[in-house]
């Protein structure tokens, strides 16, 4: 068993549901990145995603833009994510997903990319830019389900493809909440509660839903509904209002909690 | 269609036609590289694109239209002129400068959004870098009564305000896009992004062989007019085929459209790309030349990037050439050597535009003018009797204030 599939095993003994959180790994600098997320860790996310810095995140809204662009700036690249996570690994047990667009993974060379996420710690990797159709020339070589790619389903996705991309998940199942991008806003629950269950019914695999979830009274909705709720927008506007701030990490941490309760 | 799939199932390398293959792919190159919200979308346009493309009557509506509206057939001129300037090859052009709109754009934008009538869809949205693509697809959206969104660079509209007008006029609403350099690449960025968030009913309608299949192959598709044309009019006004067929490629839509009919034939085929103020300095566009293999808006190309797969940023003087990638089909065409690839740097382009200007009265676009400067340098080397086409792909109107900027510093 990987820590994913172990992570959701005990969330399920205790009733709770999965708080994803996710950050833009390096924002906004790589010191506070990394109190940033080992607050996260020990407040009570559940699991971890480290957003690489893209030049060009066509997914993503302003925020996470932003964010992205202050990363880069910061000089953190795909190796340096690896070393957060390697360092993450020492203190935590959490799952850490590393979130991507393809191009910078292409670059680092996916075998290589493999090999050293595995090393790191890391326990899979979800590339927005890269559907099921394209996803063999990353896979390929992966050896055992030790390393997990988190594949996604969207609003617009129809239900054969739904079962096309259920069937080939593992880890956990990334249900976008919205035809949109990342931090827009206008949850629509019902909707929501339809896709999941759609979804469920070609697999067993955890759902997670995210896009526009920014309140721990989303999160209590979406829990109602869903395996798991996915944070990132919301977490990185805190990170953005308080870059000058020195309790930034505990601030983040604060979050998390309440997030984490939100789930119970 | 049997004899392409048999040529779709050969392995990449062995075969330069027929390609892509059902999943979009030119060889290693192409693709669709998109967030899943897009995937839907892309897999509809696909199936409406297979079906009226082979449909007689949605080709024969879009001949009228090219025809009537657009102004097809564009002519092939002899530049006598400009051939004696450079005292070599005998250089033509075909003046697609001369289509309404004023460039080769409009040729894809009525037949996208005539597919776009077609699949029920009322809204459209577009990219634009130089703004050729903006007011073309904002004339098509005009003619077939679409809402229109363009969403282009702030430094674009700097640049090319007489487009900006233009677009306005033709009903569209220009959506201004600040981040990064405020070029056709942010402006493509955005595009993507208000696309995901409207998908439902909207059409993009990209203006290059570039993004996720199928647009390369469609666009493709809607430009090889150029090319057919071409063909036909050397074959009536010199009696053969041309020796040398010239482009620009930004992202590579009119070079893609001169050269696709020709791939059969025994011909050389130049592409110009920007080389912007030189390609050491690392100000250039010339993604072919000195790019690497990567993946940008939606396929797999040749990319401006640096070692950690961050894409650089382009610079040309001309707005529609300054694009960090390439159309994929291009990138299978320098691998197979099949089209040779050049880099122009802006003064040269500058000095092309001006010659033109001045032994023909004819005012060229910045972007053909890197065509043009191609098409000296191979007419100095060749015999009166070498036929050069070169694709003049757009006129220069919207290019006056840029030039006189550069002329006054």
């Amino acid at each position: 068993m990987n820590r994913i599939e172990e992570k959701f095993k005990t969330l399920k003994d205790k009733k709770e549901k999965a708080l994803v959180g996710f950050v833009t790994a390096g924002d906004p600098d790589p010191e506070t990145s990394e109190s940033i997320v080992t607050a996260m860790c020990e407040n009570g996310v559940d699991i971890l995603e480290l957003g690489v810095p893209f030049s060009d995140p066509t997914a993503d809204g302003p925020v996470i833009q932003r964010s992205s662009a202050r990363a880069l700036k910061a000089g953190m690249r795909l190796a340096g994510v690896l070393e957060i996570t390697r360092r993450l690994r020492k203190s935590s047990e959490v799952p850490i997903i590393l979130f991507s667009y393809y191009n910078p993974i292409m670059a680092y060379g996916v075998d290589r990319f493999y090999k050293d996420s595995l090393s790191a710690g890391a326990d899979g990797v979800l590339v927005v830019d890269l559907p099921p159709e394209e996803s063999g020339e990353l896979t390929s070589g992966w050896k055992d389900d030790k390393f997990c790619l988190i594949r996604l389903a969207a609003p617009t996705t129809p239900e054969d493809r739904m079962r096309m991309i259920a069937q080939n998940a593992s880890g956990f199942l990334y249900m976008v909440s919205m035809t949109g991008v990342t931090g827009s806003g206008g949850l629509d629950t019902t909707e929501i509660g339809d896709y999941v269950e759609k979804l469920k019914r070609f697999t067993d695999v955890p759902v997670c839903v995210g896009f526009g979830i920014s309140t721990p009274s989303d999160v209590a909705a979406i829990s109602a509904i869903a395996d798991g709720v996915v944070i990132g927008s919301a977490f990185e506007r805190t990170i953005e209002e308080n870059i000058e701030n020195p309790d930034i990490a505990s601030i983040i941490g604060k979050q998390t909690q309440a997030y984490k309760d939100a789930t119970r | 269609m049997s004899e392409n799939r048999a040529q779709n199932t050969q392995k990449p390398g062995t075969n330069i036609f027929g390609w892509p293959d059902q999943m979009g792919h030119f060889g290693t190159y192409g693709g669709r590289y998109v967030a899943e919200t897009l995937m839907p979308a892309l897999l509809e346009l696909d199936t409406a694109y297979r079906k009226y493309v082979l449909d007689e009557s949605f080709q024969k509506e879009l001949y009228g239209l090219l025809k009537d509206f657009a102004g097809r057939p564009t002519p092939l001129y002899h530049a006598e002129r400009l051939s004696k300037k450079t005292a070599g090859g005998a250089i033509y052009l075909k003046r697609e400068d001369l289509l309404h709109t004023g460039a080769h754009k409009i040729n894809n934008t009525l037949g996208q959004s005539l597919l776009a009538k077609h699949m029920g869809k009322t809204k459209v949205i577009a990219e634009t870098g130089a703004g050729q693509h903006g007011v073309a697809t904002a004339t098509a959206a005009a003619f077939f009564g679409m809402e229109c969104k363009i969403f282009m660079g702030t430094e674009d509209i700097r640049r090319q305000a007489p487009n900006v007008n233009r677009m306005k006029l033709l009903g569209a609403e220009v959506i201004p896009v600040e981040s990064g350099t405020g070029t056709l690449k942010d402006a493509m960025n955005e595009a993507m992004r208000y696309w995901v968030s409207t998908v439902r009913d909207t059409f993009y309608v990209i203006g290059s062989v570039a993004g996720p299949h199928p647009y390369p192959a469609m666009v493709r598709d809607f430009q090889k007019v150029i090319g057919e044309e071409t063909r036909r009019q050397a074959t009536e006004q010199i009696g053969r085929l041309p020796d040398h067929l010239v482009a620009c490629v930004g992202g590579g839509s009119n070079a893609m459209g001169l050269f696709y009919p020709f791939l059969n034939e025994s011909i050389r085929m130049t592409g110009a790309e920007a080389a912007g103020r030189g390609i050491e300095t690392g100000k250039h566009a010339a993604t072919l030349c000195a790019g690497t293999l990567g993946v940008l808006h939606g396929s797999k190309s040749y990319l401006l990037q640096d070692e950690y797969g961050q894409i650089k940023e382009a610079h040309s003087v001309s707005a529609g050439l300054d694009y960090p990638g390439v159309g994929p089909e291009h990138s299978l065409f320098k691998d197979f050597g099949r089209v040779e690839y050049v880099s122009i740097t802006d003064s040269r382009a500058l000095e092309a535009f001006e010659v033109l200007c001045r032994t023909e009265g004819i005012i060229p676009a910045l972007e053909s003018a890197h065509a043009l400067a191609a098409a000296m340098d191979i007419a100095a080397n060749t015999p009166a009797d070498y036929v050069i086409v070169v694709n003049l792909s757009g006129r220069g109107d919207k290019d006056l204030g840029i030039v006189e900027e550069v002329a006054g510093a």
